[in-house]
C-alpha cells in the first residue's frame, strides 16, 4: 500500500481548486491513491502546474495509459500518473474525450518520457495529441487501419479458417 | 573532433570547413550487438552518429489485449516473458498487485520466500547485463563465466516451479506448493560459492585498463533529464538520484532488510555498471538475511495465504474433499468477483520501477490491465545520450541501458 502524505494531498486538492475550478471534475481516493477527473482543455496546464510548483513537485510523470469506455459518452479516457519523488506521493489524473472529437492535448511539453507513451495510446485507440513531434504507430506496423486495443476490435481475428474452437471452451 | 561535428553538421557548408558525407546505417532488428529485437537507423558522418530513428514493436505480443481476456491467475505467464532475464521479478510483482486489488493478507513466511525468489532473479539479470557489456568492449569469456552462475539459479527455480527461463513462479497468495529439500539445498550452496565467483569477475573486468577506457565517460545523462525521461532503477541511480521503490515504497516486508541503495555520479556507462555490480552484492546479502529469518521461524509449512475464494486447494483435498472440490470449481469457473476498482502498484524490477495499473469492473478478467515497462520508457532517451558519439560507444550505451525487448514491447 502506499502511504498518503495528507498534508501534500490536501494542499494538492486546494491549489488544484484555487487554479483551475470547475475544471477539475471529481476528486476522490480510490484505495491509496488520489484521483483527479478533469477536463481535458487544461490537462497540460494542470500538468505544467503541478511541475512548477515548489511545494508539491510533481516532477515525475510514472505512466500514462488509455481506456475505452464504449458504454459512456466521453468514451476515451487518458490517466496520468505522477510521482513527486520529494514528498513521496503519487497521484492519479484521468480525463475523458468523445469519439468525435478524439484529440487531448500532448504533455510531450511538460515530461519527455510522454513521447513514446502518448504514440502507445495512439497506436492502441487513435487518439490524437495535439503538439506531439512525431505521433505515429510505435508498437504496431505501419499500415494497420484499426486501433486493436478498442473493445470493439475482438481479442482474435474471426476469419480464420484453420481454427475450430467449438469443442474448446472459452 | 566531437566540437566540430556539432558545429558543422550542415553538409552544404563548404566554405572553408570539411565536406560531411552522411551515410545511413541500418543497424538492424536482427544483430548480434543488439541483445533484442529493435532497430536503429543512424545517420553517420563517419564513425560519429549525427541522428538515429528508432523502431521497435517486432516482439508485440498484445499482452495487453491478451490480459483483457484472461482470468487473472492466467495472465501470470504472460508477466513472464516482459523481462524475460528476470521472469520471477514481473511475476511476483504482477501477483502482489492482483493481492492488492483483493485485498489478501500474505503471511510473513510467504514473503520471505518471495523475497529470496525476486533477489535471486535480481541478480541473474545484472549478472547477464554486466557481462554484456563485457561482450560488447571485447572480453567475450566473462559472460562465459557469469553463465554458470546464471545456471544455478536456474535450478534453485527449477525446484520451485519447474520452469528456469520463464517461470510463472508462484501463484495468487503465495506458492503452489512448498519447497522441497533439494531447493534449500541448492539455495545454501549458491549464496556460499557466489561471492567468490562474484570476484572473481570483478577482477576481470573492474580495474580492467582497456574497459575502463572504453566505458568512461560515455553514454552520459544529467539526472535532471533522466527524471524527466522518466527512468528508474540502475539507470536512474547511476545519475545521482536515489530512488528505489523498495526503499520509498516497501512492499512484501522489505523494510525489515538492511540493505544500501548504490548511487553513482556522472550517469556514464561505467557508473551504471559499478550500480549493477554493488546491487549484486546487496542482493546476496538480503538473500542471506531473508534465509536467516527463515530459519528463524518455527512455521516451516506455510506456503500460501489462508483464502480458500483465491487460493487453489491442495490437490489431494480436491479429490477426497467436499469444500474443497466446490472452492475449486468455483475459482476455475470464475464464479467468484472481484472487487471492483482500480489499483497501481510498483515494484523495484532488475530495469526499474515496474507497475501494473489493474481497472477491475468485477469480473472474471480485468477491464483494463496496464504494465508500466521500464524499458519502454527509458529506451526513449537513447538518441539523445549518443548524439555526436562513436559507433562504438553507442553500441556500449545500448548495452549497459539493459534493454530487453520483451519488456519494450510487451
Amino acid at each position: 500500500m502506499f502511504i498518503i502524505n495528507q498534508e501534500i494531498v490536501e494542499l494538492t486538492s486546494e491549489k488544484l481548486r484555487q487554479h483551475f475550478g470547475e475544471a477539475i471534475l471529481t476528486e476522490e481516493v480510490e484505495m491509496d491513491m488520489p484521483v483527479y477527473t478533469v477536463k481535458k482543455e487544461i490537462i497540460v496546464d494542470l500538468l505544467r502546474f503541478l511541475f512548477d510548483d515548489e511545494i508539491l513537485r510533481y516532477r515525475f510523470l510514472t505512466t500514462m495509459c488509455g481506456i475505452h469506455y464504449p458504454d459512456n459518452k466521453q468514451q476515451f479516457g487518458v490517466i496520468y500518473h505522477l510521482h513527486s519523488l520529494e514528498n513521496n506521493q503519487r497521484i492519479r489524473i484521468k480525463t475523458f474525450t468523445t469519439i468525435e472529437d478524439i484529440t487531448i492535448p500532448s504533455a510531450t511539453a511538460v515530461f519527455a518520457a510522454a513521447n513514446w507513451m502518448e504514440r502507445e495510446a495512439y497506436d492502441f485507440y487513435g487518439i490524437q495529441f495535439p503538439g506531439h513531434p512525431n505521433l505515429k504507430r510505435i508498437l504496431n506496423v505501419e499500415d494497420m487501419d484499426y486501433f486493436p486495443m478498442r473493445k470493439e476490435y475482438p481479442l482474435e481475428d474471426g476469419t480464420r479458417q484453420d481454427k475450430n474452437d467449438d469443442f474448446f471452451g472459452r | 573532433m566531437k566540437e566540430d561535428i556539432q558545429k558543422n553538421i550542415d553538409p552544404g557548408d563548404v566554405a572553408g570547413s570539411e565536406i560531411h558525407e552522411f551515410v545511413t546505417l541500418n543497424v538492424g532488428p536482427t544483430h548480434p550487438a543488439t541483445h533484442g529485437v529493435f532497430q536503429n537507423v543512424m545517420t553517420m558522418d563517419g564513425e560519429y552518429i549525427v541522428d538515429t530513428e528508432q523502431t521497435i514493436g517486432y516482439i508485440h505480443r498484445a499482452f495487453e489485449k491478451i490480459a483483457e481476456r484472461r482470468a487473472y491467475y492466467q495472465i501470470l505467464p504472460l508477466t513472464d516473458r516482459m523481462n524475460y532475464c528476470s521472469s520471477p521479478l514481473n511475476n511476483t510483482g504482477y501477483l502482489m498487485a492482483v493481492e492488492k486489488l483483493l485485498g489478501l493478507e500474505i503471511p510473513k513466511r510467504v514473503q520471505y520466500m518471495r523475497i529470496i525468489i525476486m533477489e535471486l532473479a535480481r541478480i541473474a539479470d545484472h549478472n547477464v547485463c554486466n557481462s554484456v557489456i563485457g561482450v560488447d568492449t571485447g572480453a567475450l569469456t566473462v559472460f562465459t563465466y557469469m553463465f554458470q552462475d546464471r545456471e544455478k539459479i536456474y535450478e534453485i527455480w527449477e525446484q520451485v516451479c519447474g520452469s528456469r527461463l520463464t517461470t510463472s513462479i508462484g501463484r495468487i497468495g503465495g506458492f503452489e506448493r512448498n519447497w522441497n529439500e533439494k531447493t534449500w539445498t541448492l539455495l545454501r550452496k549458491f549464496v556460499k560459492e557466489y561471492p567468490k565467483s562474484l570476484k572473481e569477475f570483478e577482477n576481470l573486468l573492474m580495474r580492467n585498463r582497456i574497459f575502463l577506457d572504453r566505458t568512461v565517460d560515455v553514454g552520459a545523462i544529467s539526472a535532471e533529464k533522466a527524471l524527466n525521461y522518466g527512468f528508474t532503477g540502475p539507470n536512474l541511480r547511476a545519475t545521482g538520484v536515489d530512488y528505489d521503490v523498495r526503499v520509498t515504497s516497501p512492499y512484501c516486508s522489505y523494510e525489515e532488510f538492511d540493505f544500501i541503495v548504490p548511487v553513482g555520479t556522472t550517469g556514464d556507462t561505467h557508473d551504471r555498471f559499478m550500480v549493477r555490480e554493488e546491487e549484486m552484492w546487496q542482493s546476496l546479502s538480503i538473500i542471506n538475511q531473508a534465509i536467516a529469518k527463515l530459519d528463524a521461524m518455527d512455521d516451516k509449512e506455510t506456503f500460501n495465504a489462508d483464502s480458500k475464494a483465491y487460493v487453489m486447494p491442495a490437490k489431494e483435498k480436491v479429490y477426497n474433499d467436499m469444500e474443497a472440490l466446490i472452492w475449486h470449481f468455483k475459482q476455475v469457473m470464475g464464479e467468484i468477483d472481484p472487487p471492483k476498482g482500480e489499483i497501481y502498484h510498483a515494484i523495484e524490477a532488475g530495469n526499474g520501477e515496474l507497475g501494473f495499473y489493474i481497472v477491475s469492473d468485477g469480473g472474471r478478467s480485468p477491464y483494463r490491465c496496464h504494465f508500466r515497462r521500464p524499458c519502454f520508457i527509458y529506451y526513449q532517451a537513447y538518441p539523445e545520450m549518443i548524439k555526436g558519439n562513436l559507433l562504438s560507444d553507442a553500441i556500449i550505451t545500448l548495452s549497459s541501458m539493459n534493454v530487453i525487448a520483451g519488456e519494450l514491447d510487451a
